[in-house]
């Protein structure tokens, strides 16, 4: 017989070989849907990388893509450290991407920097106000939040596409329906041939970083998730810290949204999440809630899309392949945290262990 | 709109949602919540659909569906209950991995028709007599064989769950797996069982779309119907009976924009499309308010067990 025990002392890089293992196996049991399709699998995922990684213009799109996940992961996360589970990402971009529209459409000749600044403001607070709507319930009630949030992303989703094929269409397009371009004062500017979004990102990893690790509200946050007994025993208002935490969260997801909105899409569209709420949860939790490896852990993710779309084109596998590959990675990935954190640690029988 | 015929058609597009949410209310009440819906209905799809196109035979197109769903489950169970790993994020990853498999393996067949002989197979089948009731009749008793399953399934469940001693045992290892381990009852077995039996439902409501809704091979045929039922089983608060009418009346929300169309009403789709998130959302919030135990989440609902920390 056996028992299971917490593991303690495994060091960063025991857990990162571990996790490599997982990459492997994951590459390994991918490889038998590639032989489906009777191409060389590692044919296929060298050409992935070399697709994915291969010219200056294919990182560039990687880090295009990196950019919405790894913001909207910090937003997640501050609300995971909370162990509030907010599965809501999705329906918050849309939110903060709808608020820059709202801004973005309607004051189109302000100057740049203070168009972007209203814009990314007004989405930072639709997206931190639409995460508010269920954090108060919970903190009031103790709703569900894991599915109010689910909830909460459909009706977002439905109400931008409301938005883009009836109230807010656009009289001049022809064809396919869209909501009107922002003016060029509302896109965000290029910095070394990437939209600014990155800069963002990228302060934000440290930002974010030093509030939640060092910050006496980043504190309080942990105290809370770790306990919140332990919190009220030390005199913090649990639910005034669940309120500010749930704001900042769906606060980064909209900004996620704004910056989408403007330094890719151009103008609010159903597309403009693109799954991202969703992905940035298990960045979040891969990354173990740690905002600079979130960036990294994004990059990868983008970076994995990427060299799909080029398989797809080169090798004519079906694109889908790559996400077949994604979660497998994310089984294997998670099944090594087990073996991360604990261990299986034999029983003699005379004990009455079971 | 001819009343008739509407129902007839909500009762059809109900049908997939039934058993997703069937199969989910099983997994839930083990304490597991399985955001992976989505993913195991589209493996079903495509299997079902692959498999009734090869062998054009009914019988094993369904049974591969069942296998296939609750083979999507089994990977999710091994992460959750013996690895311990958090549930919504397993979930997540399911329901990407299912995509990738449907979108990966229905590639070669997007726009192939199931075979006649399945088709014909699975073609409604009028029930003697209750067939027969004025009205009530051709909406609920001339149907597809998969409907009469659903409601065979529904009762099946409804007795287990409220009037069998392994049902009672079901609901404790949901509300509290510690007490429930104490009075002896195996926890992961429990878990597993109810997890892949929930799988497999999802599969059949998948197929239910691939073989007889549409009845052919389309990209993303599921088109989020499973988080549909994710958001159905709050809406019926964990109660096979009230299913039925919770998913026809969904289902038939689902059809309804696309029917008033024609009658210009001044309601946009968009609205009635945020109907069954926005009711479930109002559902969520009176049980958390009233805490009536019957009307909420198993208590131990998304919580990995320990027995170790117990």
């Amino acid at each position: 017989m056996y028992r299971i025990a917490q593991k303690t002392g495994v060091s960063n890089k025991q857990a990162a070989l571990y996790r490599l293992i997982g990459i492997i196996g994951a590459l390994v049991i991918s490889s038998i849907f590639i032989l489906i399709t009777k191409k060389n699998p590692i044919q296929v995922y060298a050409s992935m990388i070399k697709g994915a990684f291969g010219s200056y213009y294919r990182i560039r799109s990687i880090i295009i893509r990196a950019i919405p996940l790894a913001i909207t992961s910090f937003g997640i996360s501050v609300a995971f450290k909370l162990k509030f589970w907010n599965i809501g990402g999705e329906g918050q971009i849309m939110m903060g991407a709808f608020g820059a529209a709202l801004v973005a459409l309607n004051f189109p000749d302000l100057s740049k920097p203070v168009l972007l600044l209203f814009m990314a403001v007004t989405g930072f607070v639709f997206g931190g106000l639409y995460a508010l709507i269920p954090a108060i319930f919970k903190a009031k009630f103790n709703t569900n939040e894991t599915l109010f949030t689910l909830m909460m992303n459909y009706i977002a989703i439905k109400w931008v596409t409301y938005l883009q094929y009836s109230a807010w269409k656009d009289p001049n397009a022809v064809g396919f329906p869209k909501i009107a371009d922002f003016s060029k004062n509302a896109w965000l500017p290029d910095v070394f041939g990437i939209h600014a979004g990155w800069v963002v990102t990228l302060v934000l990893a440290v930002v974010m970083h030093i509030f939640m690790k060092h910050s006496k509200k980043g504190y309080e946050i942990s105290v809370v998730g770790e306990s919140v007994n332990t919190a009220r025993y030390a005199g913090m208002n649990v639910k005034k810290i669940m309120l500010e935490a749930l704001f900042i969260s769906g606060g980064l997801c909209g900004l996620a949204g704004m910056i989408q909105a403007s330094g890719v899409g151009r103008t609010l569209a159903v597309t403009t999440s693109a799954n991202a709420g969703f992905t940035a949860i298990i960045i979040a939790w891969l990354s173990r809630l740690s905002m600079p490896v979130m960036v990294i852990v994004a990059f990868l993710f983008a970076a994995m899309v990427q060299g799909g779309v080029f398989i797809e084109t080169a090798y004519q596998i079906p694109q889908a392949v790559t996400e077949i590959i994604q979660g497998m990675i994310l089984f294997f990935i998670l099944g090594t945290e087990f073996f991360i954190r604990y261990k299986i640690v034999p029983v003699k029988k005379e004990q009455g262990g079971n | 709109m001819d009343l008739k015929l509407f129902l007839s058609a909500a009762v059809i597009a109900g049908t997939p949602l039934l058993l997703a949410t069937l199969g989910e209310i099983l997994t839930e009440k083990a304490g597991n919540l399985n955001l992976g819906i989505e993913g195991m209905m589209l493996m079903g799809a495509v299997m079902g659909f692959i498999t009734a196109y090869h062998t054009q035979s009914p019988f094993l197109a369904l049974a591969a569906a069942f296998l296939t769903g609750a083979l999507g489950s089994l990977i999710y169970a091994f992460l959750t209950v013996t690895l311990r790993v958090n549930q919504q994020v397993s979930g997540l990853a399911l329901t990407t991995f299912g995509t990738g498999f449907a979108g990966f393996l229905g590639q070669k067949y997007v726009g192939l028709l199931v075979p006649d002989n399945v088709k014909a197979a699975l073609a409604n089948v009028k029930i003697p007599l209750l067939g027969d009731i004025p009205f009530i009749g051709d909406i609920l008793f001339n149907k597809d064989p998969i409907v009469y399953i659903s409601y065979v399934i529904v009762i099946i469940i409804g007795i287990y769950l409220y009037k069998t001693r392994k049902g009672l045992n079901l609901i404790a290892v949901g509300e509290n797996p510690a007490a429930a381990d104490a009075a002896g009852i195996n926890v992961n077995l429990y878990k597993y069982v109810h997890i892949l039996i929930g799988g497999a439902l999802c599969g059949l409501a998948g197929a239910y779309l691939s073989l007889i809704y549409v009845p052919a091979w389309q990209d993303n045929i599921v088109a989020g119907r499973g988080w549909i039922a994710v958001a159905l089983v709050i809406f019926v608060t964990w109660n096979p009976y009230k299913a039925i009418a919770g998913s026809y009346l969904f289902g038939g929300l689902d059809i309804l924009g696309f029917r008033l169309q024609k009658f210009e009403l001044s309601i946009p789709q968009y609205f009635l499309d945020m109907l069954p998130y926005a009711a479930t959302i109002i559902i969520l919030i009176i049980a958390s308010v009233k805490k009536s135990k019957k009307n909420l989440p198993p208590t131990s609902m998304g919580l990995p067990y320990f027995r170790e920390n117990r």
